[in-house]
């Protein structure tokens, strides 16, 4: 329990600067931008208090603006995650409840498990995300079409990182 | 009021995240409203520093701005340097009006198109007649040269690339002077070939290749690339030199538009002996 607090926050700088140095310039096409950061919120334990989910995923997403210079944009989008997450997790979870001393992750609860969590959550904060930054409705085509092509990549992403590095 | 407690305890992370949420969209709107009125930006203290301290990607990014800024000064400081300049003392009777007369002239210009995939290669640049770009006025880079102007429009010029098959260079090897052709063959965007120059000629792999200025188009000195590889041509009598280009034609960006002041005494004075 003591180690989560420091393994979370190496985390969270991880996420972040790959975010900022390599993701953010990868642009296939103009239309795909992969947005792993997410990840923290997502692998945060199940016992993390609803207010903290919060706070941590504004805090995350307020870091990722500064970078990229687009205050409030990524903050309310992953912001809206957070208000998400335990809301699916209640929904999706499995049929005797999440067990204590584990973690949202493919190592407890499988493959299927986690691409749901995964692709709910990255569709949910991509939509939010390129709405807000279209700022209007009227491309409305375009908007969908990039958060579908970016939540694959993401996905995939996300779902090969806990193969590779988040191993266990 | 206990209602109220209850309320908020109840429901304190939908209000917590309302809160939240609407502090995004406020900063948001107004970061929109005043782009740098905000302290929470990339300029802000902590995040300069973090940018500063690991090799950071939006000032990376700005560095397109940053080239224009360095080649427009380049090319202003090269007008001013005695590169640009001819001697024009004759002997040593001392001419009255000045020692130099400006030979150079080095207009900056942005590539707006290019291409590095095809046999004859053309770039299109942002100047044209208007900034007194003209047909066969050379394009360099700080890094090495780049073609020569074609067609020029009011505002845009048409330039043949050094990767271009067409399109032949006079060059040199800076380390002994001898001197030959250089043309594309249409292999790899980041060779060239110097033709004819003689086989008895000693040429090292690395050895610098720069113009000749022959050919009254560049200027002699402009950077070519560096010898890579030599072989000779079928008959034997010829060397042929794999050039290395300095510079990258992939990523071009910036360049510099030569304007030879007096290249129409050159060539009218060379035709004239030719003619006789």
């Amino acid at each position: 329990m003591i180690k989560l607090v420091p393994r979370n926050i190496f985390r969270f700088i991880f996420l972040v600067l790959l975010q900022v140095w390599v993701l953010n310039n990868i642009q296939f096409s103009g239309y795909v931008n992969p947005y792993m950061y997410l990840l923290f919120i997502m692998l945060l334990p199940f016992e993390t208090p609803g207010w903290l989910v919060l706070v941590l995923s504004f805090v995350l997403g307020i870091t990722i603006d500064m970078y990229t210079d687009t205050l409030g944009m990524h903050a309310s989008a992953s912001l809206f995650v957070g208000f998400l997450r335990p809301f699916l997790l209640q929904s999706i979870a499995p049929r005797d409840g999440y067990e204590i001393g584990t973690f949202p992750r493919i190592h407890y609860y499988g493959f299927t498990w986690f691409l749901k969590y995964t692709l709910i959550l990255v569709f949910s904060h991509h939509l939010f995300l390129f709405t807000v930054e279209a700022y209007s409705f009227t491309s409305y085509y375009l908007v969908l079409w990039r958060t579908i092509l970016s939540t694959v990549f993401t996905v995939v992403l996300i779902m090969l990182s806990q193969y590779l590095i988040f191993r266990k | 009021m206990r209602n109220l407690l209850n309320f908020l305890l109840n429901f304190h992370f939908v209000i917590l995240f309302l809160i939240l949420e609407f502090f995004s969209f406020f900063l948001l709107i107004q970061y929109n409203d005043y782009q740098r009125a905000s302290y929470l930006n990339s300029s802000s203290n902590l995040s300069g520093r973090v940018y500063k301290s690991l090799s950071n990607i939006t000032q990376y990014l700005r560095l397109n701005k940053k080239n224009q800024e360095l080649v427009i000064a380049v090319a202003k400081y090269r007008n001013i340097s005695e590169d640009a300049y001819k001697n024009n003392q004759v002997s040593l009777v001392k001419v009255l009006d000045s020692v130099y007369i400006q030979q150079y002239e080095f207009i900056p210009a942005t590539v707006i198109n290019n291409s590095v995939n095809k046999q004859n290669n053309y770039l299109t640049l942002d100047v044209g007649t208007k900034h007194g770009i003209d047909k066969g006025m050379a394009v360099i880079s700080p890094m090495g040269i780049i073609g020569i102007v074609k067609e020029s429009s009011e505002h845009y010029s048409s330039v043949i690339s050094l990767l271009n098959q067409n399109l032949r260079v006079s060059g040199m090897i800076k380390r002994n002077g001898y001197f030959g052709s250089i043309n594309w063959d249409g292999v790899d965007y980041q060779r060239v070939i110097l033709f004819d120059l003689p086989s008895h000629v000693e040429v090292r792999k690395g050895d610098t290749v720069i113009t000749s200025g022959y050919s009254a188009m560049f200027p002699k000195g402009e950077l070519v690339g560096l010898v890579d590889g030599v072989e000779k041509s079928e008959r034997g009598d010829f060397l042929k030199v794999q050039v290395k280009l300095s510079v990258n034609f992939k990523n071009l960006a910036h360049v510099m538009v030569v304007k030879n002041l007096l290249k129409e005494e050159q060539l009218m004075l060379e035709r004239e002996a030719s003619h006789d």
